[in-house]
C-alpha cells in the first residue's frame, strides 16, 4: 500500500513540474513585456551586462508619457465604443432570431437557418473587400459606425441563442400560452430572461474578439485619431519600433484593461469563449 | 401560404419572420451579397486609385495561378497550419489530462494557460518581436546564441508558429477539459480494476471517446491557421528578408487589396482561399465518419 502511495505523490510532483514549466514560458513574454516598459532605452539595449530587472530606476512614468503621446484616452474610447455597440447588436438581433428558429413555426424557417450556417463556413475574408466598399460609399470611413458595421448582426451568435432556447422545456411557454400571452410577451417576460447565461457568453466573445480584431479596424479606421487599439499598436510599431520601452508600455496599456477585465469575471469568459468555439 | 394556418399559427409565423427579418436583412448585406461581390471583382482589374472596374475575364485567376508568390504564400500558410495545428493540440490535451484530475492550484494554471486569449495579437506579437530581437532580445541573451529568428528565412517560419502555438494552446485546452468531462468516470474505475495502466487508459478510453472534441479542435484550428494575418503583419517587417517565406494567404490578400488597392487581384485571391478551404471542410467532413469514435 505505501508504495502505490508513494507512487502517486510522486506522480503528482511530476504533474506540478510539468505544468509549472508551462505556465513559466506562458507568464514570460508577459514579464518582459512590463520589465522592459520600465527600463530606459538605453537600458533596454544594453546587452553586457544582461539586466533582467532594471538596474537604474523603475521608469513608471514611461506609462505615462506613452499614454500622452500616444493619445490613448482616444483609442481606449474608440475601442470601447466599439465593443459596446457590437456586443448591444450581437446580443439584440441574435436573441430575437434565436428564440424564433428554436420556439417558432413560420415559412422558410429551415432555408433561412440554413443561410445562417453558410454564413460560418465560409472565412471572414471574403466579406472584406465589399463590406469595406460599402463602408466607403455611405461615407462613414473612420467612424464608429464603420468599426461596428461587420457586427450588426452575428450568424454564430442566431446559431448560439437557438441551441439555448431548444434547450428551454415546452410546457414553460405552453402555460402562458393557453392565459393568452402574445408571442412578444412571451419571448420578452418568460423565455429571454432564462438565456441569460447564453447572451453573457454570446456578450463575452463578441467583445473579445472585436477588441482582438486588427485587418478591420485598419482598413475603415486609418486615421490614428479614429482606430482602435489593435491598429492603433499597429501604427506606432511602424513608426516608432526601435524604442522597446516605449514599444513595450504601449502593448501592456492595451492589453491590460481585457487582463484585468478576465482576471475578475474568469469563469464566465473562459465558458463564454470556450463554449462559443470555431470562429476565431 | 398563410392560407391553411389558423389564426394562432398565422399569428406565430409573423412573429418568427418579423424576429428573424433584422438577422437575415443583416447577413444579406453584411455577407451574401459580399460572397458574390467579392467573386464578381475577380473578374475585373481595378484602375488607378481604386476608380475604372475594367472587365477581364479570368485574366486575375491565370495571375495568380501562374505566380509563384501566390503558390509560396499558399505553402508559407500550410507550412504555419502544421506547426500551429499538431503542436497546440498535443500541447494542449496533455495540459488538459494533468488539470482533469484533482489538483492543488488547478484553477491558477488553467487562468495562466488561457491568458494569451484575452490579449490583443497585435500587442502579443509585438512583445515576441522584442524576445526573437537578434541583438538584444531575450532569448538569445539567456541561450548566449546569435540566431536571427524571424529574419533567417529557414526559421522564421518556425518562430512565427511558436507564437501561434504559444497563443492557441489554452484555448485548445479548455475544449478538451470540456470534452473530458463528459467521459463517465466508471469507465476508468472498471478499468483500474480490470489492471489497465493510466497510459493503456488513456488510449483506449480517453482517446476514443474524446475524439469527437479533438476532431471538432482539428477542424476549426486547420481553417483558423489558414486564415492567419495578425502575427505574420505585426512581427514581419516590410524589409524582412524573411518575409516572402512567412507571408500567408491571407497577407498577401490584405497587401494586395488595401495596400496597393488592386482590389480585383486581392478578390482573386481570397476565393482561391475560399475554394482551397471549402475542399479541405469536404475533404474533413468525408474523414470524421472514419475517425471519429460513435458509441
Amino acid at each position: 500500500m505505501e508504495g502505490a502511495e508513494a507512487r502517486a505523490r510522486r506522480r503528482k510532483i511530476l504533474t506540478h513540474i510539468v505544468l509549472i514549466i508551462m505556465a513559466f514560458i506562458m507568464l514570460v513574454p508577459f514579464a518582459w513585456m512590463v520589465l522592459t516598459a520600465l527600463k530606459t532605452n538605453q537600458e533596454s539595449i544594453s546587452v553586457n551586462p544582461f539586466y533582467i530587472f532594471p538596474a537604474n530606476g523603475w521608469h513608471w512614468e514611461n506609462f505615462a508619457t506613452v499614454w500622452k503621446s500616444y493619445n490613448f484616452v482616444i483609442l481606449y474610447k474608440n475601442t470601447i465604443l466599439m465593443i459596446f455597440f457590437r456586443v448591444v447588436c450581437a446580443c439584440l438581433t441574435a436573441t430575437m432570431a434565436g428564440y424564433a428558429f428554436g420556439r417558432l413555426k413560420f415559412p422558410f424557417k429551415n432555408a433561412l437557418f440554413a443561410l445562417v450556417l453558410i454564413q460560418m463556413m465560409v472565412p471572414a475574408q471574403i466579406f472584406i473587400i465589399p463590406q469595406y466598399l460599402m463602408v466607403s460609399k455611405i461615407g462613414m470611413l473612420n467612424t464608429t459606425f464603420g468599426l461596428v458595421f461587420p457586427g450588426l448582426v452575428t450568424a454564430f451568435g442566431t446559431y448560439l441563442l437557438k441551441t439555448g432556447y431548444e434547450g428551454l422545456p415546452m410546457e414553460l411557454e405552453e402555460a402562458a400560452s393557453i392565459d393568452g400571452c402574445s408571442v412578444p410577451g412571451r419571448f420578452l417576460h418568460i423565455m429571454m430572461p432564462l438565456t441569460r447565461s447564453s447572451m453573457v457568453s454570446l456578450g463575452i466573445f463578441t467583445a473579445v474578439f472585436a477588441f482582438k480584431d486588427l485587418m478591420w479596424p485598419m482598413i475603415v479606421c486609418s486615421s490614428a485619431t479614429t482606430t482602435t487599439l489593435s491598429a492603433g499598436l499597429a501604427k506606432m510599431q511602424g513608426q516608432y519600433g526601435s524604442e522597446y520601452p516605449t514599444m513595450m508600455a504601449a502593448a501592456t496599456l492595451a492589453v491590460l484593461p481585457m487582463v484585468i477585465i478576465y482576471l475578475i469575471f474568469q469563469k464566465q469568459f473562459v465558458e463564454g469563449i470556450a463554449t462559443s468555439g470555431g470562429k476565431l | 401560404m398563410f392560407k391553411n394556418m389558423t389564426p394562432k399559427q398565422k399569428n406565430e409565423a409573423k412573429w418568427g419572420l418579423l424576429f428573424v427579418a433584422p438577422t437575415m436583412i443583416g447577413l444579406a448585406i453584411l455577407n451574401f451579397y459580399p460572397i458574390f461581390n467579392t467573386i464578381y471583382q475577380s473578374f475585373f482589374k481595378t484602375g488607378d486609385f481604386g476608380k475604372g472596374n475594367k472587365f477581364v475575364g479570368l485574366a486575375n485567376y491565370s495571375k495568380v495561378l501562374s505566380s509563384p508568390e501566390t503558390w509560396q504564400a499558399f505553402l508559407n500558410t500550410i507550412k504555419y497550419a502544421i506547426i500551429e495545428v499538431p503542436f497546440g493540440i498535443v500541447i494542449a490535451l496533455i495540459l488538459a489530462v494533468l488539470l482533469n484530475k484533482k489538483l492543488a492550484g488547478r484553477s491558477i494554471y488553467r487562468t495562466i494557460f488561457f491568458l494569451p486569449m484575452v490579449c490583443a495579437p497585435a500587442a502579443v506579437a509585438m512583445v515576441w518581436k522584442w524576445l526573437y530581437n537578434t541583438q538584444f532580445g531575450l532569448i538569445n541573451n539567456v541561450f548566449h546564441s546569435n540566431i536571427a529568428w524571424i529574419s533567417d528565412p529557414k526559421i522564421a517560419w518556425i518562430s512565427i508558429g511558436v507564437i501561434g502555438v504559444w497563443s492557441i494552446i489554452g484555448y485548445n485546452m479548455v475544449l478538451f477539459i470540456g470534452g473530458l468531462q463528459e467521459i463517465p468516470g466508471d469507465f476508468y474505475e472498471a478499468a483500474s480494476i480490470d489492471g489497465a495502466s493510466g497510459v493503456r487508459q488513456f488510449f483506449s478510453i480517453t482517446v476514443p471517446l474524446l475524439s469527437p472534441t479533438t476532431f471538432f479542435i482539428v477542424q476549426t484550428r486547420i481553417i483558423g491557421a489558414l486564415t492567419i494575418f495578425d502575427l505574420m503583419f505585426m512581427v514581419m517587417d516590410k524589409t524582412n528578408v524573411a518575409l516572402k517565406s512567412v507571408q500567408s494567404v491571407v497577407y498577401l490578400f490584405y497587401q494586395y487589396a488595401f495596400t496597393n488597392g488592386n482590389k480585383g487581384y486581392g478578390a482573386t485571391l481570397v476565393v482561391a482561399l475560399l475554394i482551397f478551404i471549402l475542399i479541405l471542410t469536404f475533404i474533413l467532413q468525408k474523414l470524421e465518419k472514419r475517425v471519429v469514435y460513435h458509441n
